[in-house]
Parts: C-alpha cells; sequence; structure tokens
C-alpha cells in the first residue's frame, strides 16, 4: 500500500454507540504494529447516515465500505486490506437481497471523481450508429441553434459560458467565434484540430473514437454562428479507427442531412471533410496546420494577421480542439448558465485528461475543473504504483511543467497551472516515482521538441539545440558550474522570442525542474551523482559483500558477464565490464545490490 | 433519408427501443469496450467469446454490442453486463475465459463474478 491510504471512520453518535471508539483504538494499535502508522491516515468522520450498520468506515482510495466491524475484526482487516491488498469480502457491507459485493462505481475514486461532459456518451452508445447518438440526445442542439437561434444568439451563449479552448492555451471560445463571424470574406471555414501529438496524450483521439458525432454536431453549430460552409477535420494519421470512425460518422450524419445542403430542411449548407496529418507536432499550433492544410511548409505564420481573419486559403477560419467542438452541443442543449456553474471563477466546465506514468490506474478522465492535482493523482489514479514514491506530476505534455508534491494542491484551471510554470495543455498527465532523473525527464521532453522544431525562427531551431547540448552534457556527467544559469538565461529568451506556441512553450520542462528540483541538477553537475539512478555515466552498481547469499541469480542473468563470485560467496561487480542496465538490482531478492 | 427537426424524435424513440434495455425485449446486454486501449488489449477476442458463448448456450433476448472505451484503459478489455431490472456491472481485465464465465455465471445464472467485476452503476454524466 502507497502512503495515500487514509480510513475514514464514522464518528457519528450512533457509530460512537456501537461502539467506534474501541475499533479506532484497534486500528491504531494494529497499525502500528505492522508498522502501517506513517502510511495510513485515521480521519473520523461525521455520520455517514448508516447508523443501522455501524460501527463503518470506508477505505480510501479504494472507497471500500466496512460495516458492522468489532475490535476484534480490526487485525484481519488491517493485515488482508492495508498489508496485503486484498479487501475483506465477509466485512464489506452486502445489499440486503443477498446481491454482490461488487463496490458502487460512484464510490470507486476513479469513477466517482469524474463528471463527464465531453465524453458523456463514453462506453454507453456505438460510435458507428448515428441512431445512438440521436437515441442520448444528440443533434437537438443543432436542431435548437438552425429552428430557434440565430447566430447571435450562439456566439453570445458560447461567450457567456466561459468555455476557453481545450487544445491547451485557453482563449475563450466565444470571443475566437466572434471574431470570425465579424471578419470580412467568403468563403469561412471551421477546422477541427485534432492533430494530437503530445506524447502520452490520447484524449481527442479518445473522444472522436467514442463519440464521433459530438464533434461534428459541435462543429456544425460553430459553422452557423460563424457564417462557415465548409469545414475539415484535421487527423493525425496515427489514429486509424479514430479516422474510420470519423468518416462513417460524416457519411452517416450526411444521410440524415445533418450536414451537407439544406441540413434539416432550414436553408443552411455546411459539408465535411476530413485530412490526416502527417505527424508532426507543430501541425498542432493553428497557423502550422493551415499552411499544412495548404500544401505548403508546416510552418507558423507571423500574427496578425489571425487565421480569424485571413486563415485557410486567405480566408476567415476558425480552428477549435476536437475537446472545445465536444463541448458545445451540451452548452446549447443545457444552457451557458449551466456550463458555466461548474468549475471555477476563470475556468468553466470541465476538463478531459489522459492519465499515464507510474500509477496504478491510468486511462482516461473528465473532472470539473477546480479539481486538484492531488485528488487525480491519488483518487483518480489511485496513487503510484508497486509502494513507491510520488515524485512529480507533468502537466501539458512536452510544453508543460514538472511540478513536484508540495504543489499537489494545485487546482486544475488556466491560471493556477500557468503560475505555477507549467500550462494547463490538452491534457496530458504523466506521474512520474521516486525513481524518475528530473534532469533526464526535461533531456527528454526537450529532445521531442528539439526534434519537432520546425526550424523558422531561431530561438526555438537554435536555442533548443543549445539547451539540449547543455543537457546531454549534464546527464553524462560533464556539467559545468553555470550551466543552470544558462539554461535558465536561454530558457527565458526562447519564451519570449520564438515565433509560434511550440517555441513558447518548449523550455517549461526544463524550467519547472530547475525550479522545483534544482538539488537533482546541482548533484548532477557538482557531485556528479544522479540521486534517482538514472543516468548511467553519474552511477555505479556495487555488490554488498554481507548482504549477498551467493544464490548465483545476478550471475546467470548478467547480459556482459560482469559479476564474478562462486555459489555461496559474496559476488563483485566487474565495474570494465558493467553497462549499468540494473538486471543485478531487479533480480536480487537480498537487496545486496547497491546503487549510486 | 433526410431528417427535419421533428424526426429527430422519431428516430430517437425507434433506437430507444432497440438500446434502451428497459424499453426493449431483451432481458442482457453485454458491451464490449472497443476504444484503441480495449483492441489492443484484446477486446476482440473478449467480443468473440461472448457471441460464441451466447450461441452456444442458444440463449435468447442477450444483445452484444461494442463501443468506445470506458476511461480506466489499464484494466481493458473492458466490458458491461447489463441484466433486464439491474444496474449495469463494470468488469476489466477480461479475457475469453472469463467472458464464458460472465455469460454462464452473470448473464444466466444472474450471479456477477465478484473477481473481475470493478464496479456497478453508472458515470455521473452532465
Amino acid at each position: 500500500m502507497s502512503g495515500s491510504t487514509t480510513i475514514m471512520l464514522c464518528a457519528g453518535t450512533s457509530c460512537t454507540t456501537n461502539r467506534c471508539v474501541a475499533v479506532r483504538e484497534a486500528l491504531e494499535q494494529e497499525l502500528a504494529q505492522q508498522g502501517l502508522q506513517d502510511s495510513v491516515e485515521i480521519v473520523d468522520t461525521g455520520c455517514h447516515g448508516f447508523c443501522a450498520h455501524g460501527p463503518i468506515m470506508t477505505v480510501q482510495p479504494e472507497g471500500i465500505f466496512y460495516q458492522r466491524l468489532t475490535a476484534s475484526d480490526v487485525p484481519r482487516l488491517v493485515s488482508e486490506h492495508l498489508v496485503k491488498g486484498q479487501p475483506v469480502r465477509d466485512l464489506m457491507y452486502t445489499p440486503p437481497e443477498g446481491g454482490p459485493t461488487i463496490p458502487k462505481l460512484s464510490d470507486i475514486g476513479f469513477f466517482g471523481k469524474q463528471r463527464l461532459i465531453a465524453l458523456a456518451n463514453r462506453g454507453l452508445i456505438n460510435p458507428e450508429s448515428i441512431d445512438e447518438y440521436i437515441g442520448r440526445g444528440g443533434y437537438d442542439a443543432l436542431a435548437t441553434a438552425l429552428t430557434q437561434l440565430t447566430p447571435e444568439d450562439i456566439v453570445k451563449e458560447i461567450k457567456s459560458s466561459g468555455l476557453r479552448g481545450r487544445g491547451g492555451a485557453g482563449f475563450p471560445t466565444g470571443l475566437k467565434w466572434e471574431f470570425c463571424k465579424a471578419a470580412m470574406g467568403s468563403p469561412k471555414y471551421v477546422i477541427c484540430n485534432a492533430d494530437e501529438g503530445d506524447p502520452g496524450a490520447f484524449m481527442d483521439r479518445s473522444i472522436i473514437e467514442s463519440d464521433p458525432h459530438a464533434v461534428l454536431e459541435g462543429m456544425a453549430i460553430g459553422a452557423h454562428a460563424i457564417g462557415a460552409s465548409q469545414g475539415i477535420v484535421y487527423l493525425r494519421d496515427e489514429y486509424p479507427l479514430a479516422l474510420q470512425r470519423v468518416n462513417i460518422a460524416i457519411e452517416q450524419a450526411r444521410e440524415y442531412g445533418l450536414i451537407g445542403e439544406n441540413i434539416l430542411g432550414t436553408g443552411f449548407s455546411f459539408d465535411l471533410t476530413v485530412n490526416r496529418g502527417a505527424g508532426a507536432f507543430v501541425c498542432g499550433e493553428e497557423t502550422s496546420l493551415i499552411n499544412s492544410l495548404e500544401g505548403a511548409m508546416p510552418e507558423p505564420r507571423t500574427r496578425p494577421p489571425f487565421p480569424a481573419q485571413c486563415g485557410y486559403n486567405g480566408k476567415p477560419t476558425n480552428i477549435n480542439n476536437v475537446e472545445t467542438w465536444a463541448n458545445i452541443p451540451h452548452i446549447i442543449a443545457r444552457g451557458s448558465a449551466w456550463f458555466a456553474s461548474i468549475g471555477t471563477a476563470s475556468s468553466k466546465g470541465t476538463k478531459v485528461f489522459s492519465i499515464v506514468g507510474k500509477l496504478r490506474n491510468t486511462g482516461l478522465i473528465e473532472v470539473p475543473m477546480g479539481t486538484t492535482l492531488r485528488d487525480i493523482v491519488f483518487d483518480i489514479g489511485g496513487g503510484v504504483m508497486n509502494g513507491k514514491a510520488f515524485k512529480a506530476i507533468q502537466t501539458g505534455g512536452p510544453s508543460g511543467g514538472c511540478l513536484p508534491a508540495a504543489l499537489l494542491d494545485t487546482p486544475v484551471d488556466y491560471e493556477s497551472l500557468r503560475k505555477a510554470g507549467a500550462i494547463m495543455g490538452s491534457g496530458g498527465l504523466i506521474v512520474m516515482d521516486e525513481s524518475t532523473c528530473m534532469v533526464e525527464v526535461a533531456r527528454f521532453f526537450l529532445s521531442f521538441t528539439q526534434g519537432e522544431s520546425c526550424g523558422k525562427c531561431p530561438p526555438c531551431r537554435e536555442g533548443t539545440r543549445h539547451m539540449l547540448n547543455i543537457l546531454t552534457d549534464i546527464t553524462e556527467g560533464k556539467g559545468e558550474p553555470g550551466d543552470i544559469e544558462l539554461l535558465e538565461e536561454m530558457g527565458a529568451a526562447i519564451k519570449e522570442t520564438a515565433v509560434c506556441g511550440l517555441g513558447n512553450t518548449a523550455p517549461n520542462p526544463v524550467l519547472t525542474t530547475i525550479r522545483y528540483f534544482r538539488d537533482e541538477y546541482e548533484a548532477h553537475i557538482n557531485d556528479r551523482r544522479c540521486t534517482a539512478c538514472v543516468c548511467k555515466a553519474l552511477i555505479t552498481y556495487s555488490i554488498t559483500a554481507d548482504m549477498c547469499t551467493g544464490c548465483h541469480a545476478c550471475f546467470k542473468n548478467c547480459p556482459t558477464q560482469a559479476i564474478v563470485g562462486q555459489v555461496k560467496t559474496p559476488h563483485e561487480i566487474t565495474q570494465s565490464k558493467c553497462v549499468k542496465c540494473g538486471m543485478c538490482k531487479t533480480i536480487c531478492k537480498f537487496d545486496a545490490v547497491r546503487c549510486e | 433519408m433526410k431528417l427535419r427537426p421533428e424526426d429527430i424524435e422519431t428516430v430517437r424513440e425507434k433506437i430507444r427501443s432497440v438500446t434502451a434495455l428497459r424499453d426493449s425485449d431483451d432481458r442482457a446486454r453485454i458491451t464490449v469496450h472497443m476504444g484503441t486501449c480495449g483492441v489492443a488489449s484484446g477486446a476482440q477476442a473478449v467480443l468473440d467469446a461472448f457471441t460464441a458463448a451466447i450461441a452456444d448456450s442458444n440463449l435468447e433476448g442477450v444483445s452484444v454490442m461494442t463501443s468506445g472505451c470506458a476511461g480506466l484503459c489499464s484494466s481493458e478489455p473492458m466490458a458491461t453486463v447489463e441484466l433486464q431490472g439491474h444496474p449495469p456491472v463494470k468488469y476489466g481485465n477480461l479475457d475469453a475465459d472469463k467472458a464464458r464465465r460472465i455469460v454462464r455465471e452473470h448473464v444466466t445464472d444472474g450471479k456477477p463474478l465478484d473477481d473481475c467485476a470493478i464496479g456497478i452503476g453508472s458515470e455521473r454524466g452532465g
């Protein structure tokens, strides 16, 4: 069990009468005996309203509910559930009709803390059936928008909903629509940016795969508001299933007259095509995306003019991200006031995240804005896997920042994350544990953005390359005093001067790891040590003689025959042969292999 | 068929008699989650096992559907099983054997499998 376990023990009047104090004392005693007093917290709660079954308690984050506890149940409960991680079924609540002891979805941290808007239909409909989408309320919003609302009404509604761009930058969507609506020129275009390129991010893919019509309906509503007659879904070609489903969706919508000529008989015409992106990260930047659509080099354009005035084919163009579009039908159907009631003062609604890395639960989640990173990591993500300690969470992918444990109470909203040096980004969250080297992480992310730099502007092209060289030197044990300061100076300059979002954000992982994990950089440079034991040039494996039983397991598994020793006598590592793969440390059952 | 605004409700009524279990003649519905994550973890084999097990047992009134990612990608392949009059049960880490057991024990005998069920009920929408 990780340090995140909390026992919520009911201390209401009724449970107290039912001797919950004795249960608490037994718990404290048993936790101390098992050495868990520091990793399991007991919290007294108010009445759960389930007094007939008291004393009761819930073990978080799993949300397992125990009832009718006595002090004598406690040793078994602690050793089975908290030590071995196996909930004790016969102490759990059983519904009166003798049903199964399966927890309720709403009581499970992963599902219970989520609120689905953009993903409202996930897992509930066949994404290849337009009828099933309509069955869940689909295309009502489009009918309302076309028959009851003027374009002005729609823009006003989106503006007052407070919806901001879910692609990362967080620009108010309604305002963006207003600019494009006011722009002169015809035809106008709406584009769906589905060129999701962040490593470890799959929000857009999942939305299109589970509910493609939500995106199409949002685009049709947006087109009506702006006065656009053409739409393009710019989808990365690495998403074959999403491509297949969006194409099917477009065909079905066209057959029903929900896109195409004279939609729903209202006289409004809007058609859609899909463009497959060829895999350049910079195409997620909207002006590069437009260049790519036009067949030109995918390089950002200088702005102004903005795409709203002069975009695709020189015409007014509005680009929104997949998740932004998927929110639109819900806002029109349920009203801006409903949407604005969810979230924080400046960030409304929900945000979809893909949570990956060293978590027990990985996957796709949607939470109200303002949910803390701690809730996401521990309640939803189930905490760090394999009992290791949490170290950092990367928000916003390679353009974002690494935040430490001290900032886990940061709420996810655009401003709070920016203040912490990270960004909301499109929604990739990567969790790292104590075995992660933060300098190496920064080097990895920068190598990604550096490789994806289009090369148009010198700050990004040359600057990130030099930063990457310095970081590589540091991880190879060739760091020099002054490197950290130089990285900070260059990072700040590149952020200021690069032409587009790629360069403006590329230094973020470096700058945040320096800000929050400076001691690791200093250890690499000054002490030639990698405390997380990752950077091969800075670490040495050795065998502690008095802990080695001579079991020979490392000897047999070492890929370079670097380990010498007879069975039942302590072994040694020949340093000149060691390639520092760590196999011996992984395989040793006696913890005799040290890395420092 | 090109729809008019008033036709949307007609389409909805028609599909609900097929998809909403309580409005249909089916007594059970199995939904296999087939996003990229599910497919990559073996959802196709699970889907095949469900349909084969239902055919082998000559079960009537049991429909098998496919849908997108259920969210908990680390527990894929996942499926949701709903019996008429009961809340849906979400299963995770499935394989063909477990799929056959679900058809036998849950769908036929009405006893959800404790050991591979993740949770019971629906997610919070809207």
